[in-house]
């Protein structure tokens, strides 16, 4: 019996988490069929795919689908690197956490969006644009993590640490930083959703070069299919890089108690 | 036999929040090189405060302690600490090995001289075969071998042992004493044992400094005149033992009655 139901356990959420997308599909494909929605903005499911299909072979989609990765990729960098690094350094001094955080209240519920005018007067509808969007959307995201975990230090291994005499760095490399990593990874999923959504946004808005600027393209030159395909592209992204985040955090985590399988 | 661990008339009142709280008044005690001295006390005796203290841990209010001559004004470098809460006190994102070799590492020692101290740690506390192994996979004994394993293999001059088997079973806490006197026979390492366990002091020391309540002072040095080879059984069933034990008792019942020496 409990042979047989390890695995049933196994696949049923896979399995169901299936079954959620095709009744999905079939819903979007039902509506235009069946005449309850007009299908020339809403085209069925299947129609969709071939549009998708069509794309695939494109040289100018994959240009497109390189740019958004190469900017989201590129944002989503210098957002980990500088949430990180400020996050260690101001959740490490107690002066400056207490100096920054009502500055960092104020500044982080902002609407990256609401920097649009400001980037399009300086930068137009180039890269930099879209950078500056990710970036100050994805960076509050990976700061706050970081300053949690940072707090999250249990003062039992503060006190060994510094009963051994570690120094300030070892304290940092061989205290800090695991402790702070998995609200890291916690930080890196979330900027990574973040950074998705701003760069699609840029090239939506503002033009800039990629996915987001051919789905505005297609858009306003009447290609419903071919819309609906590259938003369907797009949340096939999203769901990668959340894929990827996840594993991400199982191989680097082991040892967490999130992931661990403990003795007890 | 010259003194490593002279207290003198160390004071600590810990104060914030518009009040003050006289933890520690006056302690005064020597512990000489090779020692096993036991600590023991009512409950709120201020013993974690005193061990606090002495690892340079916790800043005192008045006294001075010094080590091998030396004043400890912060963790000094001939010290290490076992605390009650092992759990928390091992790095559960390194291996048992990685554990112990950390506060080796920022000692600055070189890599076989490292690995030769883990061995003969593991060794010596008998865990040669789960040095790969991570703390959270082990049972609590074990871990807190790991504990003592990482404390032994720095080498200290002192070993100070806050309450350390308080969260254990019965059973793995006889075998932990043992480990205790063993190593202190064998490592000639000279040892202070907080506990509150009376049976327990009176079992592992050669001394035992008997707390009064709070604000602490001694209420009593113990000397401890049983055979240097002790066992469970024997000792613990011997005339001798049974007598230190109610004296000990008894001193308790008066510290946490209030007794305290000369007025004081």
């Amino acid at each position: 019996m409990s042979v047989l139901a390890i695995p049933v356990d196994r696949w049923r959420r896979p399995a169901l988490g299936l079954l959620g997308v095709v009744l999905a599909a079939a819903v979007v494909e039902a509506l235009p069929r069946l005449g309850l929605v007009d299908e020339r903005f809403l085209p069925p499911f299947s129609r969709m795919v071939t549009g998708l299909t069509e794309q695939l072979a494109l040289a100018e989609f994959w240009t497109a689908l390189g740019q958004t990765l190469g900017g989201w990729a590129l944002g989503l960098a210098i957002a980990m690197i500088a949430g990180v690094l400020a996050g260690v350094v101001i959740g490490s001094v107690p002066l400056l956490r207490a100096i920054t955080s009502s500055t960092i209240e104020f500044l982080r519920p902002i609407p990256s969006v609401a920097l649009i005018p400001l980037v399009v007067l300086i930068y137009g509808s180039r890269l930099p644009s879209a950078l500056i969007l990710i970036v100050y959307a994805a960076f509050w995201q990976v700061l706050v993590q970081v300053l949690y975990g940072v707090a999250d230090v249990d003062p039992v291994v503060r006190d060994t640490a510094r009963s051994y005499r570690f120094s300030r760095w070892g304290v940092i490399r061989s205290v800090v930083w695991p402790t702070t990593l998995p609200y890291v990874v916690t930080g890196f999923r979330l900027a990574a959703a973040v950074a998705l959504i701003l760069e699609i946004t840029a090239e939506l808005i503002i033009g800039v070069p990629g996915l987001g600027r051919s789905i505005g393209v297609a858009q306003s030159s009447g290609a419903v299919t071919e819309t609906y395909a590259l938003v369907l592209f797009v949340g096939i992204i999203g769901v990668a890089v959340n894929g990827f985040a996840r594993a991400v955090e199982k191989r680097t985590l082991r040892w967490h108690t999130s992931v661990r399988r403990d003795l007890a | 036999m010259t003194v490593i661990l002279d207290v003198n008339g160390l004071a600590k009142t810990y104060t914030g929040h518009g009040r003050s709280v006289e933890a520690v008044r006056d302690l005064t005690f020597q512990i000489r090189k090779g020692e096993l001295v036991c600590i023991v006390g009512p409950s709120g005796a201020g013993k974690t405060t005193l061990l606090r203290c002495i690892s340079g841990l916790l800043d005192t209010s008045g006294g001075r302690i010094s080590l091998d001559g030396t004043a400890v004004t912060g963790p000094p470098a001939g010290m290490a600490v076992v605390f009650q809460e092992y759990g928390r006190s091992l790095f559960p994102w390194l291996t048992v090995r990685q554990n112990i070799e950390l506060p080796l590492k920022e000692k600055g020692l070189g890599r076989s001289e490292r690995a030769a101290k883990i061995d003969a740690a593991l060794e010596a506390v008998g865990l040669r075969d789960s040095a790969d192994a991570h703390p959270w996979q082990l049972s609590g004994g074990m871990q807190q071998r790991v504990a003592i394993a990482r404390a032994v293999a720095y080498e200290p001059s002192v070993l100070l042992m806050d309450e350390p088997f308080a969260a254990v079973d019965a059973q793995t806490r006889a075998d932990l004493e043992d480990l205790v006197r063993r190593l202190w026979h064998q490592l000639g390492v000279t040892v202070l044992f907080v506990t509150h366990d009376i049976d327990e002091s009176v079992y592992l020391g050669q001394r035992v400094l008997v707390l009064s309540n709070r604000p602490t002072v001694i209420l009593e040095d113990v000397p401890v005149d049983l055979p240097d080879e002790r066992d469970q059984l024997g000792t613990r069933s011997s005339a001798a033992f049974t007598e230190i034990r109610t004296h000990v008792y008894e001193l308790v019942q008066k510290a946490k009655q209030g007794h305290r020496p000369g007025g004081r």
